[in-house]
């Protein structure tokens, strides 16, 4: 069915739901915070650290193991982590549940000495050095940011606090992965299930791709009459493109449908569908949106972000904001150059940012970027596809150093060898996040 | 070679990270602080399919990182990174690992195989994969308490001929059976002491 652009947004609700626009779509609502210090700054030098995903952790323990006289606080609004890496195979079916997938910060905290804040960062006062937390504000010497995303959601008329329990994005891991798997299992024999992908740059470009991998897994096992429309904002698959359309071919063929430079800019909730830009209304049993992203809201509001209002401006070597003095982003939420918006990046970018920022901090040169990133993508449940790089920085810039990295072998002799190894990878990097 | 789901979830308690850091000049440091998000943090792997590099002589490192990035030793991944270092980083990253301490493991070994390997170990292997193999001798690498699913996978990849045995190594394996040569990998895999 094709709808002209005016009557559908006429029967969306047009403007009225963009009054949502801009805010979280999960974790609690913003509250001003408290005045009141807690852990007052003592003589010892001091790096907060916001965020304790895939960058925050890490940050903190490597600045703990280089520089035990550093005094690290972890201030994160969870007592728990859930991994977005593998929670595509627990959408799939492939994981019974997400514990494997979940740490605590408990032996984190105790084997390296790190102070832990269970509180929602809201408001950051870079000329005081202070953080507002919904617990109290603290202070700082210098403030590592590795909050991660938050979502466009302004750009997509019709979205508002409502649409992700409905059109779950599950593009942070937790109850909207459970959500959406739900959903799946929900679902009739012989239902559509629409997926669609944001244009670049978004967190873990290969991840839409392995999602749609993951569903197709599901549905061919489960639900054989079933299909998936995965509507695609690129001009075509943002990562590994070759390889998952070689292994959609062997595994899911007249399972997917795969409708690239097809860019959602309305649903319609009631009715479950979207709408592309160009007048396709395609509608889904389940439909998986996810929308356009930028740095979450914390960065934003502390006035992180650069001219394009979405991503923080970054000095390559040492990871300090270009906005303001003594504040370092890592992780998604990050304009890291050549390196892409991944697990590994973060844990990467997390290292480089700690070891400069002890350098800093005891009068030493600044040490030249060092990185790496490996993602692994699973196409079934056990063959998986890689891509990798390691990364320089030259003229300010971060850059692949030329002629390394590169994606899987095409003639798909390597996939069982990187199932386990996608496996090894992720029981390392939780890990080094937990221990 | 299969790996049940059951066995790689992390668990709890489960892993114990025994690598320590020695002082590393911080640019060396950062080298090798890139390749523990898949070896572990210094080196400890905790991932089954994934050495352990704390410990390992550092010409075992640094030989083993110049053949990946030739190609003449097979891999997936590490053939793409190793292209992305001189062999000037190559020989810090070997320094370094190799200055880290021995990371144990705690994993289930067949003990009838482990003990059977054990003799194996002191017949045949202890010239070069010294003492129980904790230790490495110029290229020789430390096969001390790596998880078996990695020795296991190695063992496949050298009776394929896919990797090449040292001339040393053939002599001896050649003769031993399929048996002979899985008690001796759980053996290897049982030392952590
Ligand atoms: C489906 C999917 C699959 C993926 N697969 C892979 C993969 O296989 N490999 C890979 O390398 N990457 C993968 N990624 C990408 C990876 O998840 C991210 O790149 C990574 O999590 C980024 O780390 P980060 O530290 O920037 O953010 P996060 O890991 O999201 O951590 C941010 C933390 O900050 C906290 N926080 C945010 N704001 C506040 C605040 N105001 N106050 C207090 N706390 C706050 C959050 O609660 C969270 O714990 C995947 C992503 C998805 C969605």
């Amino acid at each position: 069915m094709t709808l002209d652009r005016r009557n559908f947004i006429k029967l969306v609700g047009g403007a009225s739901s963009l009054a949502l626009a801009g805010c979280a779509t999960q974790g609690p609502a913003v509250s001003s915070g408290s005045a009141a210090e807690i852990m007052p700054k003592g003589s010892a030098r001091r790096v907060v650290v916001v965020g304790g995903g895939y960058g925050g952790t890490i940050a903190a323990k490597y600045i703990r193991m280089m520089d035990p006289s550093i005094e690290v606080v972890l201030v994160e609004r969870n007592d728990h982590f859930v991994s977005c890496p593998f929670s595509n195979l627990y959408i799939g079916g492939i994981l019974p549940d997400l514990s494997s997938l979940t740490i605590k910060y408990d032996k984190l905290i105790a084997n390296h000495g790190i102070k832990f804040v269970q509180a929602e960062v809201t408001a950051i006062d870079p000329a005081a050095h202070t953080v507002v937390t919904s617990k109290g504000t603290l202070k700082y010497d210098r403030l590592v940011i590795s909050p991660g995303i938050d979502f466009r959601t302004e750009e997509i008329e019709g979205y508002n606090a409502q649409t992700p329990e409905i059109m779950p994005h599950a593009w942070k891991a937790g109850p909207q992965t459970v959500l959406l798997r739900k959903q799946l299992e929900a679902m009739k024999d012989g239902g559509t299930v629409v997926l669609a992908v944001p244009l670049s740059p978004f967190r873990c470009p290969p991840g839409p791709y392995e999602r749609t991998s993951m569903i197709a897994r599901y549905l061919k096992q489960h639900k054989p009459k079933s299909k998936i429309i995965v509507v695609d904002a690129n001009p075509d698959i943002a990562s590994k493109g070759p390889l998952f359309k070689k292994g959609w071919d062997m595994h899911y063929k007249g399972i997917i449908d795969y409708r690239k430079a097809s860019k959602v800019t309305a649903i319609n909730a009631a009715n479950k569908s979207v709408l592309i830009e160009g007048l396709d209304e395609v509608k889904g049993d389940v439909v998986n949106l996810i929308p356009p992203q930028r740095a979450a809201n914390i960065a934003v509001q502390a006035g992180l972000v650069g001219d394009d209002k979405k991503w923080c401006p970054i000095v390559a070597d040492t990871f300090e904001s270009t906005k303001h003095k003594d504040i370092h982003v890592i992780g998604d939420a990050s304009i890291a150059g050549a390196m892409p918006k991944s697990g590994y990046s973060a844990n990467s970018e997390a290292k480089v940012c700690a070891t400069n920022i002890v350098n800093l901090m005891n009068g030493r040169p600044v040490t030249p970027l060092s990185g790496i990133n490996t993602c692994y993508s699973y196409i079934t449940d056990d063959e998986a596809i890689s891509v990798a790089a390691v990364y320089a920085s030259k003229d300010g810039k971060i850059i692949a150093v030329p002629n390394s990295g590169g994606v899987s072998p095409a003639d798909w002799s390597m996939v069982k060898t990187e199932a386990t190894f996608a496996k090894s990878w992720l029981r390392n990097i939780l890990t080094e996040m937990s221990s | 070679m299969k790996q049940r789901w059951s066995s790689w979830a992390l668990t709890a308690g489960a892993l114990t990270i025994s690598a320590t850091a020695l002082a590393a000049d911080p640019g060396t440091a950062m080298l090798a602080n890139a390749c523990a998000g898949c070896h572990g943090t210094h080196g400890g792997s905790a991932g089954l399919t994934m050495p352990s590099l704390a410990a390992q002589s550092k010409t075992a490192i640094v030989e083993a990182m110049k053949k990946f990035k030739s190609g003449e030793r097979p891999s997936s991944i590490m053939g793409r990174l190793a292209k992305g270092y001189t062999d000037q980083q190559i020989d810090q990253l070997g320094e370094f690992f190799s200055k880290q301490k021995l990371h144990f493991t705690h994993q289930q070994v067949d003990m009838a195989k482990a003990k059977k390997g054990a003799d194996l170990q002191e017949a045949n292997c202890s010239r070069c994969h010294l003492d129980d193999g904790k230790d490495g001798k110029d290229d020789t690498p430390v096969m001390a308490s790596q998880w078996l699913p990695y020795l296991q996978m190695q063992m496949e990849l050298y009776q394929s001929g896919k990797r090449k045995m040292p001339e040393k190594m053939a002599e001896k394996v050649k003769p031993l059976s399929k048996e002979d040569l899985d008690a001796l990998l759980h053996f290897y895999a049982s030392v952590n002491k």
